[in-house]
């Protein structure tokens, strides 16, 4: 009961959220959180459910980019768009799970930097098609059922409904038999091909299925900039998203969502006072690594409870020298 | 017919440039298990040290065996402080090295700005030899003869010494070679920070080739990835023949194909993870 009325405010807080915050610059923000929320979660279908570390998956995030600024630029409308878009960001998924499924830990990591390296080489220097550093801009947002999405509130509004459709799926999903048999491939992988599953179609479902979701979050993100360039397929991003999921806490299905809030605020109030994110997100990552490995949700409790524990010890020892 | 001399030295000469970057990348992934994601970042801070000696007035062959120590320094100190501290979890240890990497490009972007620094080669190797009428530039035939000095070097350090018996076996097998009395975890340290120096060395070598600039790590990095996943990890015959490999695709992907430079490079990588995972010379599949 009261989880329930916990998550109705909450929801309303967040539906009501441009009425109050007033500025623009916030509401934007607002915006780009739940953008790399969405991307989050995406790719911790692969690092916290199927125990799969990619650290390429900016090439498929970019590959919607790219796939939907193309088409529009080349004159098609944003329905044709969105839909090239997303049949192109499952055929990349779907090359990137059939190579990189071939190897377990480390190697899927090198695997999936290459793959994302390779889409970023090719972005930058195949200007004909990408138009290289200088990217692409699109010159309008769509207009879903005759809805302007110029302003920020309405298009905070649009992003907030597909994030809570992205959440919604996620949950349904990680409770659905086809997640339990995915987290059996990560726990106890051999134990789950004995059983009769394919453990491979199970893994490269799981790719498809993250690879979609990083396509929607590819593709709001392309509407909420309205431009494309280079960046978006660079280490440095899949590096990002990769901190929001291990910062937030993998085993959750909330903890992608706070680490992406945590990282997009860090690097929006950090940009406003020094110029190096690079380097302090270098130093998160190293720090989260090194003391807290299972992300701050987690951690935090594991924390509180150690410091509970110390005052309940130290009490008891108080006590027991009284008596 | 000139295009294709021109682009066969510079092919072995950048095949020699990577062997310095991928030998102890391949090395350490093949003792550590892990993909060091700091050696192009290693690489590019070995080429920065370079400059700093090099304007302090020091000799060139001075400042590239300097920036070897420092960076053999800075990756002993790497491993000892940071990768221990995570022993046996490797992810966690290849996201700290990724780590890392931001911030050494950070730092370098901070301390030598964003400008492309070129380096100046040695007097007495401006110029050209000249062979059957073939014109050799003589700084690339260094570079291609150092690389093979190291090659023998790394060559009779691994097959021909106690320590290198001691990385054969760790390689081979981590766990049996600590029950044998291996020091596993001291060698870790030496191999992390030779990595390093050979990263350093070759950074500062291809200073006069490719000059020093912001990015020059991302570039390298994939690079030494590539020739790894072809080569086998931990394997020196691997990395070599690797380098050579990636260097004749490189130049010549890039003179033939500029669009898709990069995906010509690619593509014997994908060939080989589908053939044979382990690599031409590998044991482990990566």
């Amino acid at each position: 009961m009261r989880e329930r009325f916990l998550m109705i405010v909450t929801l309303m807080a967040m539906a009501s959220l441009p009425l109050w915050l007033g500025s623009d610059y916030y509401i934007n923000i607002a915006s780009q959180i739940l953008i790399w929320a969405i991307f989050a979660l995406a790719l911790n279908v692969l690092v916290g459910w199927s125990g799969l570390v990619s650290l390429g998956h900016a090439g498929l995030f970019g590959m919607a980019c790219y796939t939907g600024a193309w088409l529009l630029e080349a004159g098609w409308g944003h329905f044709t768009a969105v839909l090239g878009a997303f049949a192109m960001t499952i055929l990349v998924s779907a090359i990137f799970g059939a190579l990189s499924l071939r190897t377990r830990g480390i190697g899927f990591i090198m695997i999936t930097l290459a793959i994302s390296q390779i889409l970023w080489g090719i972005a930058y220097r195949w200007i004909g098609l990408t138009n290289g550093d200088n990217g692409i801009i699109i010159s309008a947002r769509p207009t879903p059922f005759g809805i302007e999405m110029d302003t920020p509130g309405v298009f905070y509004i649009f992003t907030l409904m597909v994030f809570l459709l992205t959440m919604l799926i996620m949950a349904i999903f990680y409770q659905s038999p086809f997640g339990v048999s995915l987290r059996g491939t990560r726990d106890q992988s051999r134990r789950m091909s004995a059983l009769g599953f394919n453990v491979w179609l199970i893994r490269f479902s799981a790719v498809l299925f993250s690879g979609f979701f990083s396509g929607v979050a590819g593709l709001l993100f392309l509407y909420y900039h309205q431009y494309v360039s280079p960046h978006v397929l660079s280490l440095l991003n899949s590096a990002e998203v990769l901190l929001m999921v291990i910062s937030g806490g993998t085993g959750t299905l909330l903890g992608p969502v706070v680490g992406a809030g945590l990282v997009v605020v860090i690097k929006n109030v950090a940009s406003a006072y020094i110029e190096r994110w690079n380097m302090l997100l270098g130093v998160i990552f190293v720090a989260i690594v090194i003391f807290m490995p299972e992300g701050l949700v987690p951690g935090t409790q594991r924390l509180f409870r150690w410091v509970f524990a110390r005052i309940k010890s130290i009490g008891a020892a108080i006590k027991s020298e009284a008596s | 017919m000139t295009l294709y001399i021109i682009l066969t030295i510079n092919s072995i000469t950048m095949g020699g440039l990577l062997f310095l970057l991928s030998a102890g990348f391949s090395l350490i992934f093949g003792l550590m298990r892990i993909p060091n994601l700091t050696h192009g970042a290693l690489f590019m801070l070995g080429a920065y040290f370079g400059v700093t000696f090099l304007r302090m007035g020091v000799n060139f062959w001075v400042a590239v065996i300097f920036a070897g120590i420092v960076l053999a320094i800075i990756g002993g100190a790497i491993e000892r402080l940071l990768l221990r501290r995570l022993a046996g979890q490797e992810l966690a240890q290849v996201l700290v090295t990724l780590g890392l990497a931001f911030i050494i490009a950070d730092a370098c972007l901070l301390i030598w700005t964003g400008d492309p620094i070129p380096l100046s080669a040695p007097e007495s190797l401006r110029g050209v030899e000249r062979f059957f009428g073939i014109v050799f530039p003589r700084y690339r035939l260094a570079v291609v003869v150092i690389a093979l000095i190291v090659a023998v070097g790394l060559w009779f350090l691994l097959e021909r010494t106690r320590l290198g018996a001691m990385i054969r076996a760790g390689v081979d097998d981590p766990e049996m070679a600590r029950v044998t009395g291996i020091p596993v975890s001291r060698l870790f340290t030496i191999v992390f920070a030779l990595g390093a120096a050979l990263a350093g060395v070759g950074g500062v070598l291809s200073g006069p080739i490719l000059s020093v600039y912001p990015g020059l790590d991302a570039e390298m990095l994939p690079l030494a990835l590539i020739i790894v996943i072809l080569g086998g990890a931990g394997s020196l015959p691997g990395a070599l023949l690797g380098s050579f490999v990636i260097g004749f695709i490189y130049n010549f992907g890039q003179a033939f194909f500029p669009d898709l430079a990069y995906v010509v490079l690619f593509l014997p990588m994908l060939l080989m993870l589908v053939l044979r995972p382990q690599g031409l010379f590998g044991k482990h599949p990566s």
